[in-house]
């Protein structure tokens, strides 16, 4: 099945090549990691430094705040490749764009969503997360992040050299965010009561199901609408 | 049929045509918005628990369904710019967004408003209020990727894909905030508990509704018709409008 | 006609509610109205700016 084994070849190239770029301006790789652990740190200087209240409402500060490290990720996305006319050399060279957005989507996860779910777990257990609500936790930040990742690609591509794109992107995918944000945040909860939270946890993989077919069919006719 | 639509859809014939709905149009909206708030205010009954707060309703249900139609609207628009790329369809994008921003602002304020006497808060998080309130985001997010971008065409077909994208949203997003609730509530007493509703009750809602629809056309056809006019600037017939105008001055 | 105002005690819930709306209706008819006139103004400029 040549067909087949072009298709992901063409992806895994496309994915190395936003990977490595990335890589090597590693200032771009650090903020979304930084602003995340910022942002978990705000919190018990805000509201209190006990465990026991830290514990209550560790899990949704910490979906939070992974929702706002990789939004900032987002405007950087296609803003090299658009500003370098790479973006246009790519859609001219015949690549399906449905390629091209997966690729983007999976290379933003690798950089931003990875290490976030990484650094996830020192920090959970400093706001006094059991290891089993760790586990669901982290659960449920990869299967969030993927779709973070999918449905922030599709609307960086809407955005792409405008005005403020950062905020712009930002304001746009907050509230695709919501739902994705209480499941996760319900799913730590429960499990912090020793509950397995099976359906959280199966809408969490419908939505990154929904969002793998929807997303790239969406980047792609955002990348071309923006370089028409 | 189709011919019908087609026809129309041409920016050329909808503005003659839409020229000579408006006068029907606003005479039938201010005798009926007159009916309306009499029958709001003065003929319907006082409600037996709620007292004359009821009368909020009157305002806040009709908004609710104007954000929510207009919404249906964008999205129909939405499709024929993607798929069929009708200039018509960029031009009621454009021009409606803001009417129905507008609408999911009043349903919130007069909600608000209305939850007060009613169950005692200014807000609460459920299903309805909450997804209304990312209503309103999606129809910024829109307003916003539509002033953003420069060129009006291209403009136009981000709003729709963006569009899209919020209509998928909507219902996934009432749905998980009505589940969280069902969490975090103990067994209420359902908020929004309809008890069949008398008919002199009734009859102001509908005609107010009908009235509030009135508007947000008369609306949308003053703007369209202003935007046709720019889209189509270099045409003659656009000229010939324009001096027409200039003359009757 | 003060038991009509006063809305059975709910006045304040009431008349807010029903200004707000048909106040912000008004503001959206009259900055409609205004934006037509600009455009118009315009258009007008434009035309005769080609006709020179």
């Amino acid at each position: 099945m040549s067909t087949d084994t072009t298709t992901w070849n063409t992806l895994f190239i496309l994915v190395r090549r936003d990977v490595l770029k990335t890589w090597r301006e590693s200032a771009d790789l650090l903020y979304p990691i930084m602003f995340f652990v910022l942002v978990t740190i705000l919190f018990p200087f805000a509201l209190s430094p006990e465990i026991l209240v830290l514990k209550s409402f560790a899990g949704g500060l910490l979906w939070i705040a992974t929702l706002l490290a990789m939004s900032i990720s987002l405007e950087n996305l296609f803003k090299t490749d658009y500003s370098t006319g790479a973006l246009e050399v790519i859609v001219l060279s015949g690549v399906p764009l449905l390629l091209v957005g997966l690729a983007k989507a999976i290379a933003n996860w690798v950089l931003s969503g990875l290490p976030i779910i990484i650094l996830a777990i020192p920090l959970a257990l400093s706001l006094g997360i059991d290891a089993f609500s760790l586990s669901i936790l982290l659960l449920s930040l990869t299967l969030g992040s993927a779709t973070i990742s999918l449905i922030g690609t599709a609307i960086g591509a809407l955005s792409v050299g405008l005005r403020s794109s950062g905020m712009l992107v930002i304001v746009l995918a907050l509230p695709f965010y919501i739902p994705l944000l209480i499941f996760g945040a319900v799913a730590t909860s429960n499990s912090q009561a020793g509950v397995i939270p099976e359906a959280e946890l199966y809408f969490l993989a419908g939505l990154l199901a929904l969002a793998v077919t929807l997303t790239p069919w969406a980047t792609a006719s955002a990348i071309r609408t923006r370089l028409s | 049929m189709f011919k019908f639509l087609y026809h129309y859809s041409s920016l050329r014939n909808f503005y003659f045509f839409s020229e000579k709905l408006l006068p029907f149009l606003l005479i039938t909206f201010v005798c009926l918005v007159t009916y309306s708030i009499y029958g709001a205010l003065i003929s319907a009954p006082a409600d037996y628990q709620q007292g004359d707060s009821f009368r909020i309703i009157y305002v806040h249900v009709p908004s609710a369904w104007m954000s929510l139609l207009i919404y249906m609207v964008m999205g129909l628009s939405s499709v024929s710019v993607l798929v069929w790329k009708i200039k018509l369809a960029e031009i009621t994008l454009s021009a409606v967004a803001p009417i129905g921003a507008v609408f999911t602002l009043i349903a919130l304020v007069t909600g608000s408003i209305w939850g007060k006497p009613m169950w005692g808060t200014w807000w609460e998080w459920d299903a309805r209020l909450t997804s209304e309130l990312v209503l309103l985001f999606l129809y910024l997010g829109v307003i916003a990727l539509l002033n953003a971008i420069d060129d009006r065409r291209t403009g136009a077909r981000s709003a729709s894909i963006l569009c899209l994208i919020g209509i998928v949203n909507i219902p996934i997003v009432h749905y998980s905030v009505e589940w969280w609730n069902t969490l975090h509530q103990g067994p209420t007493v359902s908020k929004f508990s309809s008890p069949s509703i008398h008919i002199d009750m009734l009859i102001p809602l509908l005609t107010m509704t009908v009235a509030f629809m009135l508007y947000c056309l008369i609306i949308s056809l003053y703007r369209i018709r202003t935007m046709i006019l720019v889209y189509d600037k270099d045409s003659q017939w656009v000229k010939n409008v324009i001096t027409d105008n200039r003359e009757q001055i | 006609m003060t038991e009509f105002l006063s809305m059975g005690g709910y006045a304040g819930y009431v008349w807010s509610s029903y200004t707000i709306t048909f106040g912000i209706m008004t503001l959206l008819y009259v900055h409609t109205k205004r934006k037509e006139g600009k455009y118009l103004r315009w258009l007008r400029r434009h035309l005769a700016s080609l006709e020179k």
